[in-house]
């Protein structure tokens, strides 16, 4: 990760110029979202490093919680890379992205209440059916 | 340019301009062209479907009483007189890793105003996205001609297992296809100087191909949480 944190580091300058524009001084729109090329390749190097880790847990056969904790912390850093930096999240304007990132919390919601109705349908499909 | 004071604290200045963007009484997505504001919006409402899609297989793979297929082996392959488990998956992830790589170069290219640069870095994305869907299509056909996989019912365990696979990857596939086609509508645009002309509202501006990444950034994305949660799990 180290790779990530000095890269992204070192683009903090141009970060600051496009965010922090005044409305007297519009933000050039051709170099809104331009970043160093290095910065891409590197995050790009990263999730084939990342996958091929995810990948290698099933070729692995891991099981149980190692498994699971492995598969959810491969697949949250690689979403983040690709949001972060592909999607430029990093760089855009607070305003738009507590638009786009917050809503999605909702879901926990959803997943919590589908899982205890889950629970309930599967005990009552072992209490009441012969299986 | 820099006119603000670089000793203030970086958490404050955002979350003032946080406060104020939205307190505008006017513009809230200031510096955000209009295009890119929707496309988020669209994406936002397209990871709801996906979550849905998402949450309902957990709901039924948990309430399931039959055992699930195991995806390491149904999705298996002998290549060379090796049995490889879930290998046909692990190449589609890379081919979508690699496709979203060119797209953020043809993004860098954009910028920079390398316009044939930037239209071939898309054609080349949208051709990997050809072939993720070429080895969608032979994953489907295998399932469904060899081991007689269907909707609602398959030999290996749970019923729900063919409805939650046809319903999420054909879903997902059908986003690559549109993004395919998307890609290559505008890059032949941006190749032609569609983008260039002075008619144009922006004329010379490339942000078009930052939008259109965006959307072949999420595509990726989606296939992340798929990966991990209908194939890994």
């Amino acid at each position: 990760m180290a790779i990530q944190g000095s890269s992204v580091q070192g683009s903090t300058d141009k970060v600051n110029l496009n965010q922090e524009h005044d409305s007297e001084h519009p933000a050039e729109p051709n170099h809104a979202q331009q970043h160093p090329i290095g910065l891409y390749l590197k995050i790009w190097l990263l999730l084939f490093v990342l996958s091929s880790l995810s990948y290698s847990v099933d070729y692995l056969q891991l099981q149980g919680m190692l498994r699971w904790s492995l598969i959810i912390l491969f697949m949250l850093l690689k979403a983040g890379l690709i949001i972060s930096v592909f999607m430029h999240m990093f760089w855009e304007r607070v305003a738009l992205v507590y638009a786009i990132l917050l809503p999605p919390l909702c879901l926990v919601v959803l997943i919590a209440l589908m899982a205890i109705e889950a629970n309930y349908t599967l005990a009552n499909r072992l209490a009441f059916f012969s299986f | 340019m820099t006119t603000r004071p670089t000793n203030r604290p970086h958490t404050e200045t955002r979350l003032a301009s946080l406060a104020a963007d939205w307190s505008a009484d006017g513009e809230t997505f200031k510096q955000v062209p209009w295009g890119k504001a929707m496309m988020w919006i669209f994406l936002l409402s397209d990871t709801f479907v996906f979550s849905s899609f998402l949450v309902g297989y957990m709901t039924v793979r948990m309430s399931a009483v039959e055992s699930w297929p195991n995806t390491s082996e149904v999705f298996a392959l002998t290549i060379g007189g090796q049995h490889i488990p879930l290998v046909l998956i692990a190449i589609m992830t890379f081919i979508l890793i690699t496709s979203s790589g060119t797209m953020a170069m043809a993004v860098n290219c954009a910028y920079q105003h390398k316009r044939k640069q930037a239209a071939l870095l898309m054609l080349a994305t949208a051709l990997l996205g050809v072939s993720f869907v070429g080895m969608q299509v032979f994953e489907w056909s295998k399932l469904i001609v060899e081991e007689g996989v269907r909707p609602w019912s398959n030999p290996m365990g749970a019923a729900q297992f063919g409805a939650c696979f046809f319903m999420i990857t054909g879903f997902h596939g059908l986003h690559v296809s549109a993004g395919v086609i998307y890609l290559l509508v505008v890059a032949t645009k941006l190749w032609r100087g569609h983008y260039d002309r002075p008619q144009e509202a922006d004329s010379g501006n490339y942000q078009i191909v930052e939008i259109t990444g965006l959307y072949w950034h999420f595509v990726d994305l989606v296939w992340v949480f798929i990966f991990a949660f209908f194939y890994l799990w």
